[in-house]
């Protein structure tokens, strides 16, 4: 696939793409996001990808918006263009996106971080949203994400001074699933998402649809939804199969169906 | 190139010598700078596989220079965040061995600035003081955290809450130094140290200096999975290969440190 700003490998059923304008500390450009949309839904819809590993490099993960590129915008120019809304996009993936990160997770890299399902993050990793001090705010779901994710004072804190946290203080927030050393980040990111990866799919694909439905629906309507998609789940052969590999007490063998 | 410091790399050792001798090589705004520049130097140089901060003259360090902030109005807690802490987290972060050749009298800040080293060779003819407390101060940069993890609480608080003088034999009895040196031969010895320890795994003896402070704040679960980790990238390092080989070959390993 000819991409310029990312690159994009498989490994068995996992989809792996790295961010890749390294010279920038992969500062997140318009066409970078385009080309990355793009991959997340090629991958989305090829059957043999069971999990998607969205990554840096150890120094960035992402360490922003492309400042340059947005420095003269104008606010109707900002609106027409509404460069934020492929950005929901993301949030459309089916498959469990974990994120590999080390280095700077700052502003826009940080929006895109919180848009995966599981993240990995070395012992280096720096995130914040920094976007205070430049006279602006976050535009990609950063003041909306990290509140849901840290909770209002914290995201407060962190969003009012723009000071980034380091990947322990993110762990106590249960902003990060995990914090490993900076030369195993990618590598255990890889050993999960293999594991995901080996997961029923369809089922996979329900618990994520349900688990964010439980970040902005009224619980009701969120067990309502779950209970449909587990009653749903009884049409699929890995139901069949799970449950009876569990009572014949064997390891299933799931078809993907 | 440096002004209240030497430094040189040789045959894998980095020397940073406190070179202030007439102050007893006490701290200055200039001084940290140029020891953080350093030891990020020394910390990138994969020539470099071993680091010792020792002084010239008389002491190793006599801890902040007093006659710096004589009238002027310190913001002690904004001092210490902008100077010292920078400093100590910069040895901590430096994967790499860290010797404080203690040549003198190391004091206050001195002393934690010892104490934030991974080894400590001593002089016969130095002493420590925790002398914060003559001056009505706490211990600073890093002295309440190293102290206690070194020399037990117990000793620490006796310590820090008398401000006492250690002789180099008391400091070695309680742990604190790891090995007393001659005075006439002090350079020597510890060159000789610091070349043993710049031969050995580098890589490795990173991950160890990693695992264990972390570990010193981990509990054991946590600790035996963090060791795993390192072991995951030991055993991927040449020097690992070579360790073997070597074993198996019944002859003494040659370790590049990568």
């Amino acid at each position: 696939m000819g991409y310029d700003y990312i690159k994009a490998e498989r490994e068995g059923a996992v989809g792996v793409i790295a961010l890749n304008r390294p010279e920038v500390l992969n500062a997140l450009n318009l066409q970078l996001i385009d080309e990355l949309v793009t991959e997340l839904e090629r991958m989305d819809r090829d059957d043999s990808i069971r999990a998607i590993v969205l990554t840096g490099n150890e120094r960035a993960f992402a360490a922003g918006a492309d400042i340059g590129e947005m420095a003269d915008e104008a606010a109707i120019s900002m609106l027409l263009k509404d460069q934020f809304a492929v950005w929901d996009r993301i949030a459309g993936i089916s498959k469990p996106i974990l994120a590999a990160v080390s280095g700077f997770a700052l502003g826009g890299g940080c929006e895109l971080m919180m848009n995966c399902d599981i993240i990995i993050a070395s012992e280096t990793t720096k995130i914040g949203q920094p976007e205070i001090k430049l006279g602006v705010m976050p535009g990609a779901g950063g003041t909306q994400r990290l509140t849901k994710a840290v909770g209002k004072v914290k995201a407060m804190e962190m969003l009012l001074t723009g000071e980034p946290i380091s990947a322990d203080e993110a762990l106590r927030y249960g902003l990060v699933n995990k914090v490993v050393p900076v030369e195993m980040y990618f590598h255990e990111t890889m050993k999960l998402a293999r594991k995901i990866a080996e997961q029923p799919p369809i089922a996979a694909r329900l618990i994520k649809k349900s688990v964010l439905k439980a970040i902005d629906n009224p619980l009701s309507e969120g067990l309502d939804y779950e209970r449909n998609c587990f009653y749903l789940l009884f049409a699929s052969e890995d139901q069949k199969e799970g449950m009876r590999a569990f009572i014949e007490k064997r390891r299933p063998k799931f078809s993907g169906r | 190139m440096y002004e209240t410091i030497l430094y040189d790399v040789m045959e894998g050792i980095a020397t940073i010598t406190l070179n202030r001798p007439e102050k007893f090589n006490a701290f200055t705004e200039k001084m940290h700078k140029e020891i953080i520049d350093a030891l990020k130097q020394a910390g990138k140089s994969s020539d470099v596989r071993c680091l010792i901060i020792t002084g010239t003259g008389k002491a190793f360090n006599a801890g902040q220079d007093l006659s710096d902030m004589q009238g002027v109005e310190v913001d002690f807690g904004e001092f210490l965040r902008k100077r010292y802490n920078p400093m100590i987290m910069q040895i901590r972060n430096t994967e790499k061995p860290v010797i404080a050749a203690v040549n003198g009298v190391a004091a206050g800040a001195g002393m934690s600035l010892a104490l934030a080293c991974d080894i400590r060779l001593v002089s016969e003819k130095a002493f420590f003081t925790n002398a914060f407390i003559n001056i009505g101060l706490v211990p600073d940069s890093g002295g309440c955290y190293f102290l206690p993890r070194i020399v037990g609480i117990g000793k620490a608080l006796e310590l820090a809450m008398t401000g006492e003088k250690i002789s180099a034999e008391e400091a070695y009895r309680i742990g604190l130094a790891n090995k007393i040196c001659s005075a006439e031969n002090f350079e020597a010895e510890v060159k000789e140290y610091a070349a043993r320890l710049a031969k050995l795994p580098t890589k490795s003896i990173g991950l160890i200096k990693r695992a264990m402070y972390k570990g010193v704040e981990m509990n054991l679960e946590e600790t035996l999975e963090y060791e795993a980790y390192c072991q995951d990238i030991a055993g991927s390092t040449a020097d690992h290969k070579e360790g073997v080989q070597a074993f198996l070959e019944k002859r003494s390993p040659v370790f590049t440190g990568k």
